[in-house]
């Protein structure tokens, strides 16, 4: 045994499962790839392990009106969907630029949207600083080792990134994840699901205790099939987390940028939506000057750290070459 | 479940059905290793970054050390212990010998069946195959040879 003991429960069905992860210790265990490293670290200690990983929550669909994922589907069976393939080849790229093709079988989506972030100090364990695993401890990455860090969304108490592809191709397409608690489902933009850490870096996101993320919706996004695309730039080739990482999604008409979207990983404590490089492109004709003009705005805000000031450049270019790379596209 | 907090697990190992005892946070691969006494996946970083525990379970390669076991009640599981058959070693352990695609041999069973899926899972080049493979590493730099392993067994 790696972490400390916790008991076990499998939810006989989802009203089962947001009943038994209310109560206090409770974890959701879907395909456990990141709640395992968590509890061998010491970063998590479940009292009670909830098993939802037979929920009939995996189908994955393609409809007139968008595109379904359960929050249970595994990240291999979403890129390996044809009609995601297909129509959503932004999320089919952003799931294959993740992790490893054995961890891909396992982790499922909804597990995906909520991994926790890969800062040092968060998975150092006892003896680092960090606020968001031990509240009050302080911020290690602040004054220490912060190559890795947030540009945007960060705080006196944290400056941690979020590390999830596919949420940045998610956000890029205005996705919106369905939520069970014991009191029904709601429903609420991903962007929202996600909260900057501020003075709360231990909460990473808007669920209360026990809800559940059933489902991930995202609108008919097929006219942005033949123009986009997932860059990740990392320290290897493969099997690495995004230093920096652009979702980019264009329709163009007439020669002109009718829609742009636009969203970055590896910069935000959350995915990080490129709203005024959006606002560059649109209305402008497809070429350089436009996609420089977004590269510039990309970077706007900025708020570099000790030893990520280079992002900050990376940002730019990895906006200008996404770019290049979808307005070249047929 | 039994009385001292341990749960009632069952498995189908290599083709045999195995029943036992094991606690709520066993991984699949202690259990494997240390409950049922196959050691070919190795344990070696534990924290599923080197491919090592990669089993088969119900199809799918695995990472077994990020699996917790309980969640794998009544799976059907294939570790390099299963992999031979009445023919002899599968045709991807023979291209191994082949391809002197191990050296130390710690990472070759998990790499082994990270690539008997791979090949199911369908890979058309080498870079593909480097690709997928990504999930295995070998500390002595069989890589090469590992590649060129599975690039013949798959006609490519």
């Amino acid at each position: 045994m790696s972490g400390a003991a916790f008991r076990y429960a499998r939810a006989a069905d989802p009203a089962a499962a947001v009943t038994l992860g209310a109560a206090p210790g409770a974890a959701f265990l879907a395909g456990g790839t990141d709640l395992l490293q968590l509890w061998k670290a010491g970063v998590q200690a479940p009292a009670q392990v909830v098993d939802i990983s037979r929920l009939p929550l995996a189908t994955v669909a393609a409809e007139a009106d968008g595109l379904k994922l359960g929050a249970l589907a595994r990240l291999h069976d979403v890129a390996a969907h044809p009609d995601v393939a297909r129509d959503y080849p932004l999320v089919a790229e952003a799931i294959l630029a993740s992790a490893s093709g054995q961890v891909r079988h396992m982790a499922s989506v909804g597990g995906n949207l909520l991994q926790r972030t890969r800062c040092v100090y968060f998975r150092g364990g006892e003896g680092l600083a960090c606020n968001k695993r031990a509240p009050g401890s302080g911020c290690g990455a602040l004054e220490g080792e912060n190559r890795q860090h947030a540009l945007f969304g960060g705080s006196a108490a944290c400056v941690a990134t979020h590390a999830s592809d596919l949420a940045v191709a998610l956000v890029a397409l205005d996705a919106e994840v369905e939520v069970l608690s014991a009191a029904g489902s709601r429903r609420l933009p991903l962007a929202e699901l996600y909260r900057q850490p501020g003075e709360a870096p231990e909460r990473d996101t808007t669920l209360a205790p026990g809800e559940l993320i059933a489902a991930v919706q995202v609108a008919d996004a097929a006219r942005f099939a033949g123009r986009s695309t997932y860059l990740k730039v990392r320290d290897r080739a493969s099997f690495e987390f995004a230093v920096v990482s652009v979702a980019a999604a264009l329709v163009v008409a007439g020669g002109r940028i009718a829609e742009a979207r636009l969203a970055a990983g590896g910069v935000g404590t959350v995915p990080w939506r490129l709203d005024a490089a959006e606002a560059a492109l649109v209305g402008q004709p497809v070429g350089p000057d436009a996609f420089a003009a977004a590269g510039a705005a990309a970077t706007e805000g900025a708020q570099p750290l000790a030893h990520n000031g280079f992002k900050v450049e990376l940002l730019r270019r990895a906006v200008v070459r996404a770019l290049e790379t979808v307005g070249g596209q047929a | 479940m039994p009385d001292d907090g341990r749960l009632a697990f069952s498995l189908t190992l290599n083709g045999a059905r195995r029943d036992l005892a094991i606690a709520p946070f066993d991984t699949l691969l202690d259990v494997i290793r240390d409950q049922l006494g196959l050691t070919g996946a190795k344990k070696g970083c534990d924290m599923g970054a080197c491919g090592a525990c990669t089993v088969l379970a119900d199809g799918r390669r695995i990472k077994s050390c990020l699996a917790l076991a309980a969640s794998y009640d009544g799976a059907a599981v294939t570790t390099i212990e299963g992999l031979e058959g009445p023919e002899g070693l599968h045709p991807l352990q023979a291209a191994f010998v082949r391809h002197d695609a191990l050296q130390c041999g710690y990472c070759t069973p998990g790499q082994i069946l990270s690539g008997v899926a791979v090949l199911a899972e369908g890979v058309r080049d080498a870079a593909e195959i480097r690709e997928a493979m990504s999930g295995n590493l070998c500390r002595c730099g069989a890589h090469p040879n590992i590649v060129a392993a599975i690039a013949e067994v798959g006609g490519l």
